[in-house]
């Protein structure tokens, strides 16, 4: 089995995001972290081949982004995966959602994984969607949001909390996966690991090497254009009490809820 | 013609309160739009009753297919297949799981554009426009579409009205599945794990996250509740790590709440968490993260360890309700 995971670059949640007023994209400058949910979708990879259910012959990480993005993906192999590939070009800079999952999909074809995996969300603008775009374009079957995977030579059955509760769905390969942050807890990378990182097979690509077409990418491929960035209706601030003395914090939550007929 | 082809999601007979409320959405847009308001339902044996009783909602037709529910590739291709037909120009679809599946699928097929979490949508010169919250709720996006447009909506963002005269026309469709709807098969659908609590009904809910560090943490939450005369209420995250049954779950795919108290216990208050809650009249956070975005939208906050404060503000409740 060949599984190529989905990784991502974000900024790093301590550095405060914002959109840049001049183009309207996310200001990706403070960029440098690993999407924390991508970490689950490795591991998760990682488990499948040490489970030993099925022999899993590569682990693939692919990303899409700037050049500074091949920071995740060494990342991704300091945690595991085998080589990776960056898409990176110039004509892909403000691809929306759909025009994203086209990319990363003509990618994954040059690769015929079996199995796809990434995290459910990604920290930054696209949420749970990007699977599920992938998938389209691969023709294959998705599913988002897996908390739980068993891996057999017939397939997936997976789990995940839907709508009505917790659904369990046998999926035969190949498929994409997106799986929540409740499917594991990913390892941390040995410091052999992070070293060794930079020394594995590293393949980047343009549009051209994936054959993707120019005019389904980037600015002019994406079908939304976003902007008209305003602030959302301010709430009145709440108010705050720093426990420093218990008993007299408790004494005045006690004097709120009071106030308020709660008790 | 032109217009809007909403999903709207179906369980044991019932349709999904979400999609009503996208039903509702739709119908008043459409009426802006000079459209009628069709839906579509997917599933096994929807009954007659349970497809027109979106004409309550403003719906003007229902297109039914008879295909595996609860999944998103039977819906894509069901919409792909009426989006041939009938040439809309909109897909709506209210909060949850499966909108965003089957949106972001539905996009891919119809090289649409796609816009998640929107919260409003307005008509402009004749065009839909979707606002989205982003960046952690601190701003908000505009999305205008350049050709077909995807809107998914963010849970609970879309009010359910009766706008319409009562039953409306249901059509059967047939529809050629994909090969890829093969390959997935739901063997499970909803199921219940732990015990069955009911969070929906209490005024007072005391509702323990992460924070807690261990599922006998709970205890600290069970007796205030007690105290308080409430029930305990749980997220995602620690429902999952097992720490708490399923049922008192709330949130993006638990369930929505508006007590007159919401008291979260170390709840940092993701998104996926306040969709679940924020309708709540009272709510006080107790969090030993002061950045916890819970605090943006919390009426007391108390930044402190909840291992030392809630033991104490059970035994002051119990004082204060005993005197």
């Amino acid at each position: 089995m060949k599984i190529c995971v989905l990784v991502k670059e974000v900024p790093d949640a301590a550095v405060t995001k914002r959109i840049d007023p001049s183009t309207g994209r996310m200001d990706r400058s403070g960029e440098k972290n690993l999407n924390p949910y991508d970490t689950h979708a490795i591991e998760a990879a990682m488990q499948i081949r040490e489970g030993g259910a099925v022999e899993v012959s590569e682990i693939v990480a692919v990303t899409m982004g700037p050049e500074s993005s091949i920071r995740a993906l060494h990342k991704a192999v300091s945690l595991g995966a085998d080589r990776s590939i960056q898409l990176t070009d110039g004509a892909l800079a403000g691809s929306d959602v759909a025009a994203t999952g086209y990319a990363l999909a003509k990618v994954l074809q040059t690769e015929s994984p079996d199995l796809v995996l990434l995290g459910q969300q990604s920290d930054d603008g696209e949420c749970y969607t990007i699977g599920a775009v992938v998938a389209e374009h691969l023709g294959m079957p998705s599913l988002t949001q897996v908390i739980a995977m068993d891996v057999t030579g017939e397939g997936i059955k997976a789990e995940r909390q839907a709508e009505y509760g917790y659904d369990t769905v046998q999926i035969t390969l190949p498929a994409v996966i997106s799986v929540g942050d409740a499917i594991n807890e990913p390892r941390y990378p040995s410091l052999k690991a992070i070293m060794g990182a930079k020394k594995k097979p590293l393949d980047t690509k343009g549009i051209g090497d994936a054959g993707i077409e120019a005019d389904k990418v980037g600015e002019a491929g994406s079908k939304v254009v976003c902007g008209d960035y305003k602030a959302p209706p301010q709430k009145a601030g709440g108010e705050i009490i720093e426990d420093e003395d218990t008993n007299e914090t408790v004494e005045k939550i006690v004097a709120w809820l009071d106030e308020r007929k709660l008790i | 013609m032109a217009g809007i082809l909403t999903f709207a999601l179906h369980y044991e007979g019932e349709i999904n309160k979400n999609s009503q409320g996208a039903v509702s959405e739709a119908a008043k847009l459409s009426q802006q739009l000079g459209t009628d308001n069709h839906v579509v339902v997917v599933g096994e044996g929807i009954s007659d009753e349970a497809a027109s009783s979106l004409g309550k909602y403003g719906a003007t037709k229902v297109f039914r297919v008879e295909a595996p529910e609860g999944l998103s590739q039977p819906v894509i291709d069901s919409m792909a297949h009426l989006f041939e037909a009938n040439g809309y120009d909109y897909a709506l679809f209210g909060g949850g799981l499966l909108g965003f599946e089957v949106g972001a699928g539905l996009a891919a097929r119809l090289n649409a554009g796609v816009t998640m979490e929107v919260t409003q949508v307005n008509v402009v010169d004749g065009k839909l426009q979707a606002e989205r919250p982003i960046l952690g709720d601190s701003s908000i996006s505009t999305s205008k579409y350049k050709d077909r447009g995807i809107i998914i909506g963010r849970l609970n963002s879309f009010e359910i009205v009766e706008s319409g005269s009562g039953a409306a026309e249901v059509e059967d469709v047939t529809v050629q599945l994909s090969p890829q709807a093969s390959q997935a098969t739901m063997t499970v659908r909803g199921e219940q794990r732990g015990a069955d609590v009911n969070i929906e009904d209490a005024d007072i809910l005391v509702a323990g996250g992460r924070g807690l560090g261990k599922a006998e943490g709970f205890d600290l939450c069970t007796d205030l509740a007690k105290a308080l005369g409430g029930a305990v209420a749980a997220t995602r995250a620690v429902v999952d790590a097992g720490w708490y049954p399923y049922a008192a779950q709330i949130g993006q795919t638990g369930k929505t709440v508006a007590p007159k108290l919401y008291l979260a216990a170390g709840i940092s208050g993701a998104i996926q968490h306040k969709v679940g809650m924020q309708a709540s009249e009272n709510i006080v956070a107790i969090n030993k993260d002061a950045n916890a975005p819970i605090f943006e939208f919390s009426d007391l906050g108390i930044v402190g360890d909840l291992n030392k404060i809630l033991p104490k503000l059970t035994e002051a409740v119990k004082a204060k309700k005993g005197g």
